[in-house]
């Protein structure tokens, strides 16, 4: 298992180039951040890798085999999981059939019980497990937007700004659960604003910025927020 | 009063079945049109010209002097592949299109079934023999109800029981439900799209060529319009009812089958013309009154930031 190598990567919508020459690497048991201003281009590279944006250059590989062209369904089959931007939690659905939609990019390629461990991250998901996903708050939506992807049992675990519009105490618990996946050897890609605490507790960090990836930092630059600053600027 | 100038029949349990009747087999359409809906968003205003393809079927199975079960698997094989191609040439490759450009497409398909079927056979209308029988009545503690209303009633509650097992009891009908809210995400989850489309295109067909048995019987005279007016009557119908949510789709497509087999019982002979006139004019009343549809809630769950 070598984990996702995105290579040289562009994105392109119309006219508007998204991600332009983005290489990174992310290794089993390893958490990259992806920070960046609005419209840096972090979700559209989250979306490339998943088969759901347009690549019109680079390579995105997973274990060593392209997966470029496949669509995102077969992405996620083949145990590459996304934590969307905005939860997109189902809200009419109760939180055990959400919790069961993520069991569809399992496949054939693992026996692990992905749905006990999405209940033992986050012990809320059984308690409310036939409540209606849509009355739960936001923490406990974005819960259960991280246990719908660990429910694949997936390699790889893409996450798009989790801690967006959440209280602090409910960000510590999210981030706290990052870390678990981590050390069960998952290979995370965690895009964030909260610069940071992403660059704190990631390996590395990359720093975005129209579409072009600006500067890379490891988690000991985490109290130099400056040339975080001054990247931004650039 | 508008009623006593009308001089409205007797409303009799004969009728109260057949309206039952016609309501089962107006929700069984109703369902099939709204998953395809579901997971397409797309109006197939052809589902009117598979139902005729199957009233078809059935007819020639008559002449060709099939037995009534053969009779019936042709109708179901030729709606199905008629089901299945209108999917493959048609729908998927619109799929990304915009609403209108499917909305105009369907019409094209069903105006070309339409045609092909006067062309091929003809301006005069087949009748379905031996499967006519059906309409034979039983006596039911002492009333006399249609063979085919009990039929239709019993056919179209197992269906619909059968499809919500399938919905809230499968992976499939989970995967499809979800693909009905948010296609985006569900694929993004792992949920395939070809998959869900398929099932719910064969669940559709298979829904056409129940009704089609069913119509066939009620008015045992086949033509190039036949299943048309049914056809607009549940649209209404789930429009009325609320196009985006199967349960009240298919209440929608029965009230309206209920609805139009209780007036179709009491108007006086002379008067059935102006059938449809009224209900479409409760159509507008209602939809009026409740733009959101008959049976939905008021906003639904809201989803917290
Ligand atoms: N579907 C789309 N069609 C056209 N342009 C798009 C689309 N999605 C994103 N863009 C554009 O691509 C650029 C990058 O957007 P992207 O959503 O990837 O940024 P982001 O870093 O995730 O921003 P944010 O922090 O606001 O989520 C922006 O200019 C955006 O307007
Ligand atoms: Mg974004």
């Amino acid at each position: 298992m070598t984990g996702l190598e995105v290579e040289n990567l562009s994105v392109r919508y119309g006219a508007v180039e998204a991600v332009r020459g983005l290489s990174l690497e992310v290794r089993p048991g390893q958490i990259v951040g992806l920070i960046g201003p609005n419209g840096a281009g972090k979700s559209s590279t989250l979306h490339a890798i998943m088969g759901s944006a347009p690549i019109t250059g680079g390579d995105v590989r997973l274990d060593g085999t392209s997966i470029v062209g496949r669509r995102p369904e077969e992405v996620a089959r083949r145990g590459v999981a996304l934590v969307p931007e905005g939860r997109r939690i189902f809200g009419e659905l109760t939180v055990d059939e959400n919790l069961r939609l993520g069991l569809a990019g399992r496949s054939a390629r693992t026996n692990g019980d992905g749905l006990a461990r999405a209940h033992e991250l986050f012990p809320i998901l059984r308690e409310f497990r036939s409540r209606q996903a849509g009355v739960l708050s936001g923490g406990q939506q974005q819960q259960l937007a991280i246990g719908r992807a660990l429910a694949a049992d997936p390699e790889i675990l893409l996450l798009d700004e989790p801690s967006l519009g959440l209280a602090p105490k409910i960000v510590d618990i999210v981030f706290e659960a990052l870390t678990q996946i981590r050390d069960a050897g998952l290979a995370v890609l965690l895009v964030e604003q909260r610069a940071q605490r992403t660059v704190a507790l990631a390996d590395v960090s990359h720093v975005l910025a129209n579409g072009e990836l600006r500067l890379t930092l490891g988690s000991k630059d985490a109290a130099d927020t400056e040339r975080l600053v001054a990247a931004y600027l650039a | 009063m508008i009623l006593g100038i009308l001089s409205l029949q007797p409303l009799t349990w004969p009728t109260v079945a057949t309206a039952l009747a016609l309501g089962g087999v107006y929700a069984l359409m109703a369902v099939g049109i709204g998953l395809v809906f579901g997971v397409l968003r797309l109006v197939n205003f052809a589902y009117g010209q598979l139902i005729m393809a199957g009233g078809y079927a059935l007819a020639y199975g008559s002449l060709w002097n099939f037995a009534t079960w053969q009779s019936i698997l042709l109708c179901f094989g030729v709606v199905l592949v008629l089901t299945v191609l209108m999917d493959r040439l048609v729908f998927r490759p619109l799929r990304t299109s915009s609403p209108t450009v499917m909305l105009v497409a369907t019409f094209a398909v069903a105006f070309l079934l339409q045609n092909i079927a006067l062309l091929k056979f003809g301006p005069l209308s087949k009748n379905v023999g031996s499967l006519a029988q059906l309409n034979a009545p039983w006596d039911i503690f002492g009333v006399q109800i249609k063979e085919i209303a009990v039929l239709a009633v019993v056919t179209a509650l197992g269906c619909l029981f059968i499809l919500q097992l399938l919905l809230t009891r499968t992976p499939l009908g989970l995967h499809m439900r979800a693909a009905a809210m948010d296609f985006r995400t569900a694929r993004l989850l792992g949920v395939r799209a070809n998959r869900v489309i398929g099932a719910a295109v064969i669940i559709s067909g298979l829904l056409a060529a129940t009704s089609a048995v069913f119509l066939s019987v009620q008015e045992n005279s086949i033509s190039s319009t036949f299943g048309l007016q049914d056809t607009i009557i549940v649209l209404a119908g789930v429009v009325v009812g609320g196009m985006n949510r199967p349960i009240p789709a298919t209440l929608g497509g029965f009230s309206i089958g209920f609805a139009t087999g209780i007036l179709g019982g009491v108007l006086p002979a002379d008067k059935t013309q102006y059938l449809t006139s009224f209900i479409f004019a409760a159509v507008i009343v209602v939809l009026l009154v409740r733009p959101n549809g008959l049976f939905t809630r008021g906003g639904g769950a809201v989803e917290r930031v």
